[in-house]
């Protein structure tokens, strides 16, 4: 499963330990700027980008700690149709996300003013402004920092999956035999833990930056608050003419790439499918049922309203009425 | 029966349905249905829809809400004497309560920017999954054995919702 990434691996050997060097306390900075509830953001000049996967490396080093321990054999689960995901022999698989592989380098041919380019593109959770991966998990087990950063309780996750599903890149991946539901009912509920790129948040939470970005070598992505992000982001557009994914998109996100060419052309280049995500529009997927909460505050105000009208109503009837057949009181529908 | 009880039968099928529609709804967040093959039924693929029951179920929660209101105001404004609500209404009651309450927390926590603390979102959850089990069995004993909301004391017992 795993691809050779010889030209990278070629590549990184000299270039990661530079990248190291590279890594000034000038993104530590930006990170400790995005305090008080500002989002932290990452921006990716995808044009930087060497392909060297010196950040996918990195990005192992800095977290196999938290990859998930599968328990083998896996517990027969029912009914038959409940699908077995196991990467945990394809641990090195770097071709795509897995529960082990939390970044891969997405690879795309495309036409830049008529000349043909080779691009590489880092890829791995966008961390939405409003995630749905949280936001719909039922139980809680993913959760968003107040700095925007999102996760996944490996812990608490029962691998039911439905951050995957709800997610517009589908990026959280499982891994069954791990986890809560073993110690639950695992042959009818729950089936592993789901993983995802956490930002690096213990390292942030420390006032250090992301493995990944510490470890470019070309300084090809970067990261700080939000706003301040959104407009490097743009300025970088203007300079290069090139374009912006992650400003609008789920109704923004907290990763940036800017692209040479459209993200349509992109999009139709990289290899799509399971665990390689898309370059496509992605439309506010919570936006629609927030809407509706204007409504669950109005609702109740109608309805007071509609009692109590009705209340008046039938007191002036009652006045209205001669005294010896008024009677009994308007609450029968309560 | 009073005539005004005629009225009664719709809002009580109306009710019926919409608390159904919020369970089945509410139940469609957990991946089962597809699990357990209830999405594969002819019509039913959507319960595995996530969005598509989220959203029913806020529109559920819309209507639920209004009708709560309207009943608790229609409630507290009878006069001359206030009817007084059965145990079983107290508990269908306070079971509502808590299932709405933490219903709307949940619904604040999806805005963006709305960050509550892990441990929160988590007893948020259950409490209203746990709200909703107890509420479930009640209800449906309710409905069998005729249970009423409240006892209406000039009129004397008066049936209501169940
Ligand atoms: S990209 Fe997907 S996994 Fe990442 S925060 Fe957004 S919804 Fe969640
Ligand atoms: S931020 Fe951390 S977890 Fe996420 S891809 Fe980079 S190194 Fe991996
Ligand atoms: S983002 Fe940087 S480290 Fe990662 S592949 Fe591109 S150049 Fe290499």
């Amino acid at each position: 499963m795993a691809i050779q990434l010889s030209r990278r691996s070629f590549l990184k050997g000299s270039l990661a330990a530079a990248g190291a060097v590279a890594a000034t306390s000038a993104p530590a900075a930006a990170v400790k700027g995005a305090k008080g509830g500002r989002h932290l953001a990452t921006l990716i000049d995808i044009d930087k980008c060497i392909g060297c996967g010196a950040c996918v490396e990195a990005c192992r080093d800095a977290n196999y700690e938290k990859y998930p321990e599968a328990k083998k054999p896996f517990p027969k689960m029912y009914p038959n149709r409940v699908p077995v995901e196991d990467w945990s022999d394809d641990q090195y698989a770097s071709d795509r996300l897995t529960p082990y592989n939390l970044l891969f380098i997405q690879e795309a041919v495309v036409d830049v003013d008529g000349e043909e380019r080779f691009l590489t593109v880092p890829r791995r959770c966008m961390h939405c402004v409003n995630p749905p991966c949280v936001k719909l998990c039922p139980w809680g087990a993913a959760q968003q920092y107040k700095n925007g950063i999102s996760r996944i309780d490996k812990d608490i996750c029962l691998g039911g999956s439905k951050c995957r599903k709800v997610c517009p890149w589908h990026i959280p991946q499982r891994q069954t035999g791990a986890g809560l539901y073993l110690e639950l009912l695992p042959s009818f509920a729950g089936n592993g833990i789901m993983t995802k790129c956490d930002r690096c948040c213990d390292r942030v939470a420390g006032g250090g930056v992301p493995a990944c970005i510490e470890a470019c070598p070309e300084g090809a992505q970067i990261i700080g608050p939000r706003d301040e992000i959104v407009r490097k982001a743009h300025e970088l557009a203007d300079e290069t003419g090139g374009y912006i994914y992650g400003e609008t998109e789920n109704g923004g996100t907290n990763t940036l790439y800017v692209s040479p060419v459209p993200f349509e052309e992109l999009n139709k280049a990289v290899d799509k499918g399971k665990g390689r995500p898309h370059f496509k529009p992605a439309e506010n997927t919570m936006a629609k049922a927030n809407n509706l909460v204007l409504g669950m505050a109005i609702a109740p105000i109608a309805g007071i309203a509609a009692a109590w009208g009705k209340q008046i109503v039938a007191d002036n009837k009652k006045k209205e009425k001669p005294e010896h057949i008024k009677e009994g009181t308007d609450h029968d529908n309560a | 029966m009073t005539t005004r009880n005629a009225a009664i039968p719709p809002v009580r099928y109306g009710y019926g349905l919409l608390m159904f529609l919020l369970a089945l709804t509410g139940f469609a967040q957990m991946p089962i249905f597809k699990r357990y093959y209830i999405a594969d039924i002819p019509g039913l693929g959507w319960l595995a829809m996530f969005y598509v029951t989220h959203y029913l179920h806020y529109i559920g929660a819309v209507l639920i809400l209004g009708l709560a209101a309207y009943f608790v105001t229609a409630y507290f404004r009878t006069r001359p004497e206030r009817p007084k609500l059965t145990p079983t209404g107290y508990l269908r009651a306070g079971l509502i309560g808590v299932i709405l309450v933490t219903g709307l927390l949940l619904a604040v926590k999806n805005f963006p920017g709305y960050v509550f603390p892990p441990g929160a979102v988590i007893l948020l959850d259950l409490v209203h999954l746990g709200s909703v089990f107890v509420f479930i069995p009640t209800a449906l004993y309710c409905w069998a054995f005729s249970k009423k909301w409240i006892n209406s004391p000039s009129k004397g017992d008066v049936k209501g919702v169940n």
